[in-house]
């Protein structure tokens, strides 16, 4: 008897809320894309589940999650640089002082 | 009850208080420690679903370089003052009735989900077929990966990197 399919995607289910919670909340740039890492991480959870116990189980869930884990990379990579180029104009990285937009 | 179970429920147990206490932590640093339990116990889930490559590869692109890159960033700027929130309690509580808003709508969606069907030789020579599936199956987006990294690797490097005339004034 194995681990049903709606234990993994619950368990996915609360690890994106944590991770939406957090990045709705915190002050912190860099805190705030770990959150976003979290929340993809979630969404990798869910593709490799379904490659297991979905309609058609097979290896692709898997190589999706590959290519996800991969963008997720960049994206952190690509947001460090801009929260360093951000911190070097402004003197900060909360991310309530980033509104001059709103001024 | 069986150890395939048990080993579920520790792992989600250590990566859902990994998140946790990175919500509830003070320090920058204590937070990004506490999301690399999350990371690891993730991979473990990941053995769990017979996706052993993808565990590997979890554990080194997460709980690896992208908690490095992120102590980097912590690093590189003001970490002094803490991580705390200090926005208005209306807001957080608006956050926090939106988060349970939706987590209360999914898992309804989601709660019975069950479609019977269970892969079988997943996790047999599992990185042989993931390898034949991209080189057969995926290379465009293969190649189209290879591409992304490039172009975030030099768009990283040109944004971070010091700007001329600012720096000549």
């Amino acid at each position: 008897m194995s681990v049903p399919l709606s234990a993994y995607l619950v368990f996915a289910l609360l690890l994106f809320c944590i991770g939406l919670y957090g990045a709705l909340t915190k002050r912190n740039t860099v805190i705030v894309l770990i959150c976003i890492e979290l929340m993809l991480n979630a969404v990798n959870v869910n593709l490799v589940a379904f490659s297991k116990y979905g309609v058609n189980p097979g290896i692709t869930g898997q190589v999706f999650s590959l290519f996800t884990i991969t963008v997720a990379a960049a994206e952190a990579a690509v947001g460090l640089a801009i929260l360093i180029a951000l911190y070097r104009n402004r003197k900060t990285i909360h991310i309530d002082e980033v509104d001059s937009m709103k001024r | 009850m069986s150890g395939q179970y048990i080993a579920f429920f520790v792992l989600a147990l250590i990566a859902l208080g990994g998140g946790i206490f990175m919500l509830n932590l003070n320090k920058v640093v204590h937070m990004v420690v506490a999301l690399v339990f999350t990371f690891v116990s993730i991979a473990g889930i990941y053995v769990l679903l017979s996706a052993e490559f993808v565990a590997a590869v979890q554990v080194l692109i997460y709980s690896g370089a992208i908690t490095i890159i992120m102590l980097f960033g912590i690093m590189l700027t003001r970490h002094q003052d803490d991580g705390q929130s200090t926005g208005s309690p209306l807001r957080k509580a608006f956050a926090l009735l939106g988060t349970v808003a939706f987590g209360a709508v999914m898992y309804i969606g989601i709660r019975t989900l069950d479609f019977g069907s269970e892969a079988v030789g997943l996790h047999d020579k599992n990185t042989e077929q993931i390898g034949i599936a991209i080189y057969s199956k995926y290379v465009i987006p293969f190649e189209l990966a290879s591409v992304l990294l490039l172009v975030a690797l030099i768009g990283a490097v040109i944004l971070a990197k010091k700007d001329d005339k600012e720096a000549g004034e």
